[in-house]
């Protein structure tokens, strides 16, 4: 069980919230190719290291979460509202 | 005759006022209140407390506390009780575990003429084969296993369960456990200290009088200090990431499991005494110096009367002095320090008689005191991530390279005076107490909302080193015996398995099974790690440690499981529903009227009057804001931008991969205002779904969205006499026709109730009013409209009623009659997917769809001979494989045969064309496919009238 440090929140156990796994960018819809859309849809990088994930505080504060992880050692580097720079 | 109560020792923890009296194998014991089941066992003579798991040989105490594997003993019909360590209360019945027929003579010590066949792999390597006779082998085999008895009819119990968030946990509350814990609480930290033994001390409790003096110390400042919570009888199960700690505690014989979140970590776990290996080894009389100082020391109990000591160290020296003073004869003492000086071999049959020496001296006694060691307790370092390596000078393995948020003090680190282990233990404390403030200050600077982070002293503290005291390396003796009591496991067994090639010590760990049984290991991890060394030729540190893993030491699954914590939701109008003859039936987390006697007179009179059900457990979304059409455009396949004020429209939801995630009808209540109802059990999955995209894909977007689900009651009136009943209780709206048609909403006060929803859709296939009332007027408008429509025939109907009848209508339910791999043309919905719009969830998969055609489809079906309803789930076969299956299927009353909605490939979806069902017992019949979904009201008159 990880601690997150919620920025709205404070530290919160990490079954409070959803992993929605790594991070990925959308294809622009009218141009995608089934390649590249299927790609977006299953593919995932399964960094042993630095990853960018998303999770969802959704027994907290709602707010859906950008969290920079280290798969190795778990250690979170950063934990911010999506779109928002690092601090 | 082994055992006798003692006169008056300084330390005891024994209470000789107060009588306690048990009964042990059926015959009446007695002993005092603060006895261990053990302690009061062994004053009143007995030796042997167990059978051993392989050979079946009796045994006696080993080390008398928490670790000894010897004392597992069933009370009552709790199995697996710890003797040395559960305390003695009054009416136990307390019975050997693991002996068949008795204590006294067990039929399978056979075993022990046989031993020397059972060598690792015994069982895999002889009774494989002939494979016809393994459930005989199993039968018989069965009876070998170890463990005391459950009792199926014992009533269950639910373990409590709590959380903590101490900054500083210490896992151990022996003379650095306690200090540290001071220490911490000195720097301003919160502190939890866990221990595992009844009474905080550790060695302290049984060390003379300089211990008792610090003890009595360092428990009149823990008592007095309110920042620390200690935890005694209670056992740190294990380390996982960012310090997340489990803890069992046991008080009032009721189990806790404590999950706590420590800032910092620190491990006082001490040193565990570790047992020699050599020949009768675990007869019954043999036992560490530990075990022999608990007993005399806490207990008042003679270990023996006639003892031969062998000692390598302070603790056996002790020993020696505490069985003098206690009166116990010392035939021989065995210095293992002295070179020459070996302890060969214990004998006697059943129990302790003699004890050879070097030299063949052979010495009569009943007690053999051995002190050849100490296994640092690095399980709960190990789990994080530490490897802990071998100091051969110390001759044990000691803590290498941890984590911040780790520490330990102690024995674990060193070896020391009790100034030398409490000063450590101090620091160390201090120290954990400024990482954890560090860490609370780090979590609040990163919480905005938070208070301003204190400043924390940037400084470490020196924390001073405690170096462990060289040791003679005393592993095994000249002769084998067992390295492993819980298991059974020799050394030769060991050796054996580095001959046949398991010359990793973690696949001789499995092979053999050694450390892997109750003990996990405590007391033979370094001693089969030191066998196996010996037998491989490589040395202890080359050979490593096996991994500890969690748990620390076996927990109940009880513990484990806790309370149960499924949430169930009721509607508000449950009660009526019980209270009207209605069957409960779980649908989700919702428990729901299923009927209320006869669902198909439900149908029948919903067909032809009114009936009425409940549909609170609806998801309902309220979705306020500038931007809701575009957010509908983009959730729903179809359109939503032209939805005028007072309209309403179904919509199906995929997800990116084109597979229908949800559907369900919204409503726009007024310009910015929209009402979304989605299935039941999609409500929580559609709002976070929303909530995702407009955070993360349209964070500009105006859009708010409340999840009212639990704030609106709702009801369905259905059936032809539906709007008259509407009209009777509905004021604020015209409910005529023309006015309120069919996939329309409107705002209107019902019976009396203002501010309700009126949905004019049709899930029955009927005419029909969804009435959304807030949830505090649920009953009264639920009686209003049952009142009001007394004389049109209503009646309540249930889940199933509603099932048939949307059956009959055709209208599917996601997840019932599409599953993980229905896109959104597999049940026929290509006039909803508008493939037009720029952009929607899930659009590119269902434009490829589109140009490709369905692989499936949903069609509905009818079996020619209708009085069969073929089980949901039916395969459908054609040309000797599976084609689809029955997704849907009932008795419809209004046509009174059967039906069904299927999945089959789009080949065999043509109206009209044959399909064959394979029915679960065996039988084939036909059915035809139907052009349309709906069996009943194909043009939709009814819902449209």
């Amino acid at each position: 069980m990880l601690v997150i440090v919620c920025p709205h929140c404070g530290p919160r156990n990490s079954n409070e919230f959803t992993f929605l796994g790594e991070r990925s960018t959308r294809p622009a819809v009218a141009a995608t190719t089934p390649a590249e859309w299927r790609h977006y849809l299953y593919f995932k990088n399964n960094a042993a290291g630095e990853e960018d994930e998303r999770w969802f505080h959704v027994s907290g504060c709602r707010r859906f979460l950008d969290v920079e992880r280290d798969t190795l050692t778990n250690e979170i580097r950063s934990v911010r509202d999506v779109g928002e720079a690092a601090r | 005759m082994s055992g006798s109560r003692l006169g008056v020792q300084p330390g005891e923890l024994i209470d000789r006022d107060r009588v306690v009296r048990f009964r042990w194998n059926g015959a009446e014991h007695h002993g005092f209140a603060g006895d261990t089941i053990a302690s009061a066992l062994a004053a009143g003579g007995v030796e042997v407390f167990s059978r051993s798991f392989k050979y079946r040989r009796p045994r006696g105490i080993l080390t008398a506390d928490y670790h000894d594997p010897n004392l597992f003993v069933q009370v009552g019909d709790e199995p697996n009780v710890r003797a040395g360590h559960r305390l003695l209360i009054g009416g136990m019945d307390v019975t050997a575990q693991g002996a068949w027929p008795s204590l006294g003579f067990d039929a399978r010590a056979a075993n022990r003429v046989v031993g020397r066949f059972l060598s690792p792999g015994f069982y895999y390597k002889t009774f494989i084969s002939p494979a016809r006779l393994r459930p005989a082998y199993q039968k018989i085999l069965r009876r070998f296993g170890a463990g005391g008895k459950i009792d199926p009819t014992t009533p269950p119990a639910h373990a409590g369960k709590r959380f903590a968030h101490p900054d500083v946990l210490v896992a151990g509350g022996g003379p650095a456990g306690m200090a540290a814990a001071l220490g911490a609480s000195h720097r301003g930290a919160r502190v939890m200290l866990v221990e595992e033994n009844h009474h905080l001390g550790g060695h302290l409790l049984y060390g003379g009088p300089e211990s008792e003096a610090t003890l009595a110390e360092l428990r009149a400042l823990i008592g007095a200090d309110d920042a620390i919570e200690v935890l005694t009888n209670a056992v740190v199960t294990g380390r996982y990431d960012h310090n997340w700690v489990g803890i069992v505690v046991i008080q009032g014989g009721e189990e806790q499991l404590v999950k706590a979140r420590a800032k910092c970590l620190v491990v006082a776990a001490g040193k565990i005494e570790r047992p020699y290996v050599f020949a009768g080894n675990d007869l019954p009389g043999v036992m560490l110096s530990s075990a022999a100082r608990r007993l005399i020391n806490l207990y008042a109990v003679a270990p023996g009367t006639r003892a031969v000591v062998a000692t390598a160290n302070e603790s056996g020296d002790a020993a020696l002095a505490d069985l003098e003073r206690a009166g116990v004869e010392v035939a021989a003492v065995a210095d293992l320090r002295k070179s020459g000086s070996l302890l060969v071999r214990a004998k006697g049959r059943g129990r302790v008689a003699a004890v050879e020496l070097s030299g063949g001296r052979t010495i009569d006694a009943d007690l053999l005191v051995t002190a050849v060691g100490w296994t640092t307790s690095t399980s709960l370092l190990n789990m994080a991530g530490d490897r802990p390596a071998y100091d051969a000078r110390a001759a044990r393995f000691l803590p290498g390279e941890l984590p911040d948020d780790v520490l330990a003090a102690g024995g674990v680190v060193g070896d020391g005076s009790i100034e030398a282990i409490v000063d450590h233990g101090r620091v160390v404390g201090f120290e954990a107490g400024r990482r954890a403030l560090g860490t609370r200050a780090t979590w609040q600077r990163l919480t905005p909302r938070a208070a301003p982070a204190p400043e924390v002293d940037p400084e470490p503290t020196v924390i001073p080193r405690l170096p462990a005291m060289p040791h003679p390396e005393l592993f095994a003796g000249p002769t084998d015996g067992f390295v492993d009591f819980s298991e059974d496991v020799k050394g030769r067994d060991l050796a054996l398995a580095a001959a046949e090639g398991y010359d990793s010590i973690e696949l001789a760990k499995r092979y053999t099974t050694v450390t892997m049984g109750s003990i996990q290991g405590k007391l033979a991890g370094v001693n089969a790690v030191a066998v196996h060394a010996a037998a491989t030729g490589a040395t202890i540190a080359a050979t490593g440690t096996t991994t500890w893993r969690p748990p620390y030491a076996p927990i109940t699954l009880g513990a484990l499981a806790g309370v149960d914590e499924d949430p169930v939701r009721y509607s508000p109008l449950h009660d009526w529903h019980m209270a009207h003859g209605a069957t409960p039936i779980a649908a989700g987390q919702w428990i729901r009227p299923d009927h209320y006697g006869d669902p198909a007179r439900e149908v029948r009179n919903t067909r032809a009057n009114v009936g009425i059900i409940d549909v609170s457990p609806l998801g309902k979304i309220d979705l306020r804001g500038r931007d809701v059409p575009r957010l509908l455009e983009f959730v729903y396949t179809n359109r939503w931008d032209s939805l005028a004020i007072g309209g309403v429209r179904y919509g199906v939801m995929c997800a990116e991969d084109g597979v229908i995630l949800d559907d369900g009808v919204t409503a726009r209540l007024e310009e910015g205002r929209f009402y979304m109802t989605t299935t039941s059990s999609g409500a929580g999955r559609v709002w976070n779904w929303i909530d995702e995209w407009l955070q993360t894909a349209f964070p500009t977007w105006d859009v708010k969205t409340t999840a009212v689900t639990d704030g609106y009651a709702a009801m369905n009136i259905a059936g032809p006499r539906s709007r008259e009943l509407l009209e009777r209780v509905a004021s604020g709206v015209d409910s005529s026709p023309e006015s309120f048609p069919y996939m329309n909403a409107r705002i209107a006060t019902v019976a009396g109730v203002a501010e309700c929803i009126v949905l004019r859709i049709g899930f029955t296939g009927e005419l029909s009013y969804e009435v959304h009332v807030p949830a505090g007027y649920g009953l009264h408008v639920w009686e209003a409209l049952l009142a009001a429509g007394s004389d049109l025939g209503i009646a309540p109907f249930g889940l199933e009623a509603q099932r048939i009848m949307r059956l009959e209508k055709g209208h599917f339910i996601v997840g019932q009659d599409t599953d993980g791999l229905t896109k959104a043309y597999t049940p026929g919905l290509a006039g909803l997917v508008k493939i037009d719009k720029p952009d929607f969830s899930g659009k590119p998969e269902l434009v490829w769809e589109g140009e490709q055609g369905a692989p499936r489809r949903l069609v509905a079906i009818q079996p020619v001979d209708g009085s069969v309803v073929p089980p949901e789930a039916s395969q459908i076969i054609a040309g000797g494989r599976t084609r689809g299956r029955v997704t849907s299927s009932r008795m419809s009353p209004t046509l009174e045969r059967s039906i069904c909605l299927a999945i089959v490939d789009t080949e065999h979806a043509a109206a009209g064309a044959e399909l064959t069902i394979r029915l679960p017992d065996g039988r084939d019949i036909a059915a035809t496919v139907l052009e349309h979904h709906a069996h009943v009201d194909v043009d939709g008159g009814r819902v449209r009238g």
